[in-house]
């Protein structure tokens, strides 16, 4: 299993460090929508909860991107037949697939956050910094988790790139509410601590879906 | 693959015993909320919309999760009827849910001066899930392979159905608790009250089931009209030219043609 997920991992990340197809566009659309929120909100800069808010939906926003990419060049040039013919368990693919969107939404977030910082938050990230690791970290899990599901769901319908968003947005809701709730006080301009009931809102949710896509997932991959 | 077994029994047996039902317990809900549940001393006439409101909200979801077992139930046994169950139960609930929206709104419109709150989980969660189902019917039509579409539609289904309680605890804890008092719990109300409230529950499952039950009538009936038609169609196509053609040529003849092209042969649809 650790093996196959592995070489899967390999794979994905090498088409990505040859096309480039995913964490640039990601980071790209990150840095545009912040522009984007200082015209339309007419703010030079934000903080507490409407700079949580603006993080989360910038965030989550552009992982949709990547999670529209995630199975389509499986769906297309038969990714998908290639893996279904290697006597590995397909549970491999889910994880390979999650790992690699974590990968991006964290390169992601390396780009998102210090622009953020640098363009529209108000006070300072100094000492609230690890603390807002670490709600991310949390966040991301989930997002990645509930994108693969989501694109695996997707990719093989006549219009997955509109299914896909339509499909995620619900889902990522409950990571909203927890996510923002996290880190506003992180964002406050006295930086406050991140409530406990949050983080382990955050954490739960991260787990069942995960265990929920492990269960699921084979049954997408049958065809 | 899809046409219901032949030893299924007639289609839309007990169909009518259960409507009958449905509407005798409907009547009877509707007389105790207008003329044996007291009045609530806060809200007057208002929160009549309770009795209705209430039980639409818990059939609805109670719908979806049904769906999810459902779909659990198709992705064990692969047999096409429990999708077809699956999908008419949260077709239904989505209808519901729909009522229950419009008929929240109209309660706080009544009782906060607003048609939407956002301090009321519920419905706030309520509509989450609303929106997450509302894309059950895009993803299955969206994909064309009858088996993968259950397939599909079933692992939607069930992650749906586990996401439906998630969500309304992730949103409660959102907000500051502020729903209208009578919501808690039923062991709050005056025993008139509740009772009502029970008749009222009842009658709209019933409800539920019924639409349910007729959906899926239909649903078998059109199945089976199709297998009579198809082998209809075979039947006449492997008889003698003669007496089979007749008819399908006949349904299938285009209008007719203009006068110098009378002697071509007509056209034969293919099968």
């Amino acid at each position: 299993m650790r093996r196959t997920v592995a070489a899967l991992l390999r794979k994905e990340l090498l088409i990505e460090l040859r096309s480039w197809q995913s964490v640039p566009g990601m980071s790209l659309f990150a840095l545009t929508t912040f522009v984007v929120f200082h015209f339309a909100l007419n703010r030079s800069s934000v903080d507490g909860d409407l700079a949580a808010g603006i993080l989360w939906v910038t965030l989550l926003f552009a992982a949709i991107l990547g999670v529209n990419r995630l199975f389509v060049a499986d769906a297309e040039e038969g990714g998908f037949d290639g893996f279904l013919l290697a006597p590995v368990d397909r549970g491999a693919l889910l994880l390979a697939k999650a790992l690699a969107l974590l990968l991006y939404l964290v390169l992601l977030e390396l780009v998102a956050v210090p622009a953020f910082a640098l363009l529209l938050l108000g006070p300072t990230l100094a000492g609230t910094l690890p603390s807002l690791v670490g709600v991310l970290a949390l966040g991301d899990l989930g997002v990645a988790v509930i994108g693969t599901l989501v694109a695996a769901l997707a990719v093989r319908t006549r219009a997955r790139d509109l299914l896909g968003p339509l499909l995620a947005l619900p889902l990522f809701v409950p990571i909203v509410i927890a996510g923002a709730r996290a880190s506003s006080p992180l964002l406050a301009p006295r930086g406050g601590d991140p409530a406990a009931r949050w983080l382990a809102t955050l954490g739960l949710y991260d787990l069942l879906f995960g265990l929920i896509a492990y269960a699921l997932f084979d049954f997408l991959l049958e065809d | 693959m899809h046409s219901s077994s032949p030893s299924s029994p007639a289609v839309g047996s007990g169909l009518r015993a259960l409507s009958i039902a449905a509407a005798a317990v409907m009547a009877v809900a509707l007389g105790l909320v207008f003329f044996y549940a007291p009045l609530d001393a806060d809200q007057g006439f208002l929160q009549k919309i309770f009795y209705l409101h209430v039980p639409l909200a818990i059939v609805a979801l109670c719908g979806f999760v049904a769906g999810g077992l459902m779909a659990i139930m198709y992705l064990r046994t692969r047999e096409a009827r429990w999708d077809m169950r699956s999908y008419v139960a949260i077709h239904m609930s989505l209808i519901f849910a729909v009522a229950t929206l419009i008929t929240g709104s109209i309660w706080a419109r009544g009782s906060w001066g607003r048609w939407w709150a956002w301090n009321e989980p519920t419905l706030v969660s309520f509509l989450i899930v609303f929106l997450l189902y509302a894309t059950y019917q895009p993803l299955r039509f969206a994909i064309e392979d009858p088996e993968r579409q259950a397939r599909y539609a079933s692992v939607f289904a069930i992650t749906a159905a586990a996401f439906v309680p998630m969500n309304f605890i992730a949103v409660r804890l959102s907000t500051a608790y502020l729903h209208p008092r009578v919501l808690g719990s039923t062991s709050n109300l005056p025993p008139r009250m509740a009772f009502t409230f029970v008749i009222s529950l009842l009658a709209v499952a019933l409800l539920y089931a019924t639409l349910c039950s007729c959906e899926l009538a239909a649903k078998r009936a059109r199945a089976q009209l199709r297998t009579l038609r198809r082998l209809a169609d075979a039947r006449a196509g492997a008889g003698a030219d003669a007496g089979g053609q007749s008819r399908r040529t006949r349904s299938e003849t285009p209008p007719m043609p203009a006068a110098g092209t009378l002697a071509a042969p007509a056209p034969r649809g293919g099968l």
